[in-house]
């Protein structure tokens, strides 16, 4: 039988709905990020009772699979997933036979032959989780690749602030240190501009792009204005020797760490973690009542389950479903 | 950021000399008192106010000179120059301030360094001293040094004289950093790959005589590389001792296109050309070696036009016995602080190559201005940083004559026309070669 051509899209059948990712928050609206938070603050009422279990994501496999060292974003990813009670598995390349050599193509096809519900990807290059979502049929979380995104801190920094100000809109947030080689900047640049955040970029010349488009400066005093100190960690590793993006780290800190006499009364201070302290960041500051870093970590928890619960259950329709379920 | 030792302000009337400063506008023979150092009147028929007056009829009185850049050879080479000898020299050369050469034993590279010169200049300085930093550590062009930290500490500028800063990647990072501390990069350009064991121009002369040649291109490229840099990072920079007519008019096109570049030439490249290295007289070996005569005459139409607005000695001290080798064993560099003024009034003003107010002006305002100084200027309530000029003078350079510890002069033996009788630095008083002063 000879086949028909369509001359007239409408004509088609719907297909399946486009996979929902987590890959860019260049990817999500306002709405998409207002649900997102707005599913994070259900799962935190559930977090205050008893049984912090909810049955919401049984019997899905979530596979966590990070490149990169890390102590917050993965053991929260794994709890989240716990916590929703998701079957979880833990891939770190150290120790995989990604020793070996094996490619993330290869890598993901075997991961992807288990039949994932959600991949969720940390790893050093850009782009990497795309290249996961082609090659898998999961739904693909990214948990931070290379310098381009982290889109679930931005998350839960914004969630951070809504939770410790009320507010978002028209708030001033300064972002202070190694801009560059930060896929936490570039995440929080875009959601701060979804949600009617003004960002200053404060930090050493060789260390704030170009062509980024935001108000940035080399002046530390340029902090003096903003409601929240957001500091960004000194990353040596991203650094080869030699590349002197900054005479010393002594430097660094003497122009450009966060100490209490940089602050004003008032000012909050955030950082992604981990640390440097003494680097960027005074302990002093790091442990004043200022310092919003332990609410980030706590904060990373349920909006990471909000995250797997919007990536699986295609969004808008998902939320509705949440809140019957809540009622219920 | 300039340094000097502490004395009483003069108390001083200049009576009747022609008072020359182009940047205030003025030309006319006029009279300046001066009270404790301080510029308290200039017009005609001035009070003496009971000071000493000195008779300036016949002499020209200007602003005093600054040089910036010159070797100092403090700390590690005392034996050829230090703070006290080469402000000295300055001072008897009209010049009440100089700008300092970081690439000494060792390099001042860290505060701690700087810290100590500045102490030093404070007790010894003659004439005020700026302290240039390097761009990087010991000047092996690997890591920045912690400018920030230098500029708080006084450095007036970085610079990694005496050689490049070869990788170009380090250059951008320079570029960028420095914008921290609002202080210029002063830079010497060569590519060492093109000069390798040269000694002279690469011209005719360095063809018959068998010397390895440095090839205008060896400092032309650098400099195409770094105002290429500094026009993409949107920086300012100074360019040393420029030797070449490529460097001249690629310098030119960036000024042109509105990039911060200026740039410095020696009164030895003003002057000679690679014809003097047929003699085979080591003073006349220098980094950058002289050139041709389309060369020269290149960097005097871009004196000539503000191209290049300054004039800097790179006075290079030289123990005695060092200079004294053949040729090519022989270090780089000639002294000049005592000569600049003279030689160049009469080997560019006295034939009309070059107006004296312009001269003037290359040797004051514009060295002062592109570093961000205060120029010397004859106005009320400035401080005195004025010299005193005898055009008519003759003079005879000799070695056994010289305020500086070293005497690898290219003048020796040459007579001048034009001589600094009166240098006042700071206010005081520097140096005085009067004939009569009245009481």
């Amino acid at each position: 039988m000879t086949s028909i051509r369509l001359v007239r899209d409408e004509l088609r059948p719907p297909g399946p709905p486009p996979r929902r990712h987590l890959l860019s928050i260049a990817d999500l609206t306002r709405d998409d990020v207002e649900r997102l938070l707005g599913a994070a603050r259900t799962f935190a009422a559930s977090m205050d009772r008893e049984l912090k279990k909810l049955p919401t994501l049984k019997g899905r496999l979530i596979v966590n699979l990070f490149y990169e060292s890390s102590t917050r974003t993965s053991s929260s990813f794994e709890l989240a997933a716990k916590r929703l009670s998701a079957d979880t598995l833990n891939i770190k390349s150290a120790g995989s036979s990604v020793d070996k050599g094996e490619s993330l193509r290869d890598t993901a096809l075997t991961l992807g032959a288990y039949d994932p519900d959600v991949i969720v990807i940390r790893h050093p290059q850009i782009g990497a989780p795309q290249l996961v979502a082609d090659a898998t049929s999961a739904h693909i979380v990214n948990a931070g690749d290379g310098k381009h995104q982290h889109p679930t801190q931005a998350l839960l920094d914004l969630y951070t602030l809504q939770q410790e100000l009320g507010r978002l809109e028209g708030l001033h947030v300064a972002i202070v240190g190694d801009v560059l080689h930060s896929r936490v900047a570039r995440s929080l640049i875009q959601i701060f501009e979804l949600v009617g955040i003004h960002c200053t970029l404060v930090g050493p010349p060789a260390l704030l792009p170009r062509d980024l488009g935001v108000e940035a400066t080399t002046d530390i005093n340029a902090i003096c204005g903003a409601d929240v100190v957001y500091v960004l960690r000194m990353q040596n590793e991203r650094m080869e020797q030699g590349a002197n993006f900054v005479p010393s780290l002594r430097e660094y800190a003497a122009r450009w760490g966060i100490t209490p006499e940089r602050l004003s009364p008032g000012q909050r201070v955030m950082h992604p973690g981990p640390m440097n302290r003494g680097v960027e960041i005074d302990p002093r500051v790091a442990d004043s009542v200022d310092s919003l870093v332990e609410l980030q970590v706590r904060s990373g928890l349920v909006v990471r389950m909000a995250v797997l619960y919007d990536v699986l259950t295609g969004g808008p329709v998902g939320v509705r479903a949440l809140a019957a379920a809540e009622v219920a | 950021m300039l340094f000097v030792k502490e004395r009483r302000g003069d108390d001083l009337v200049l009576r009747g000399a022609r008072v020359l400063d182009p940047a205030e506008g003025i030309d006319a023979v006029l009279d300046v008192r001066i009270d404790a150092g301080v510029i308290a009147a200039v017009g005609t028929q001035v009070d003496a106010n009971e000071h000493r007056v000195v008779d300036g009829t016949g002499l020209v009185l200007a602003p005093a000179f600054v040089d910036p850049h010159v070797h100092l050879r403090t700390p590690g080479r005392e034996d050829e120059e230090t703070i006290a000898s080469g402000t000295a020299a300055a001072a008897a050369g009209g010049f009440c301030a100089i700008l300092a050469m970081p690439n000494t034993e060792p390099v001042v590279d860290s505060a701690a360094t700087l810290g100590a010169l500045v102490d030093a200049a404070r007790r010894e300085a003659e004439v005020q001293v700026g302290f240039l930093a390097a761009i990087t550590r010991g000047q092996h062009g690997a890591e920045l040094t912690e400018m920030a930290e230098l500029a708080d500490a006084g450095a007036v500028a970085f610079s990694d004289d005496g050689v490049p800063v070869t990788s170009a990647g380090l250059m951008r990072r320079a570029l960028q950093y420095a914008s921290v501390t609002g202080r210029l990069l002063a830079l010497h350009c060569e590519e060492t790959s093109l000069t390798y064991g040269s000694h002279v121009h690469e011209g005719s002369v360095a063809a018959e005589l068998g010397f390895t040649g440095y090839p205008s291109v060896g400092e032309s490229v650098m400099v195409e590389r770094d105002l290429a840099l500094a026009r993409y990072e949107d920086q300012p920079l100074h360019l040393l001792h420029l030797s070449a007519a490529e460097s001249v008019a690629g310098l030119r096109r960036a000024r042109d296109a509105g990039v911060r570049a200026s740039g410095e030439v020696t009164p030895h490249h003003l002057v000679l050309t690679d014809e003097a290295v047929r003699s085979l007289d080591s003073n006349m070996k220098m980094n950058p070696p002289l050139r041709a005569e389309s060369d020269r005459l290149a960097l005097l139409d871009a004196l000539r036009d503000g191209t290049i607005e300054a004039i800097a000695t790179d006075h290079a001290p030289h123990a005695r016995h060092e200079k004294d080798a053949p040729f090519e064993a022989a270090p780089f560099g000639v002294t000049g602080l005592e000569t600049a003024f003279s030689v160049l009034y009469t080997q560019l003003v006295r034939p009309g190559l070059l107006p004296l107010a312009t001269l003037v002006d290359r040797m004051s305002t514009g060295p002062a201005r592109i570093f961000g100084l205060d120029r010397p200027r004859v106005a009320v309530g400035a401080t005195a940083n004025l010299v005193l000029l005898d055009l008519d003078a003759e003079w005879q350079v000799r070695e056994d004559a010289f305020r500086s510890r070293s005497a690898n002069s290219w003048l020796l033996g040459e007579t001048l026309t034009g001589r600094v009788v009166l240098t006042i630095a700071a206010g005081a008083t520097a140096h005085e070669r009067l004939a009569v002063t009245s009481a």
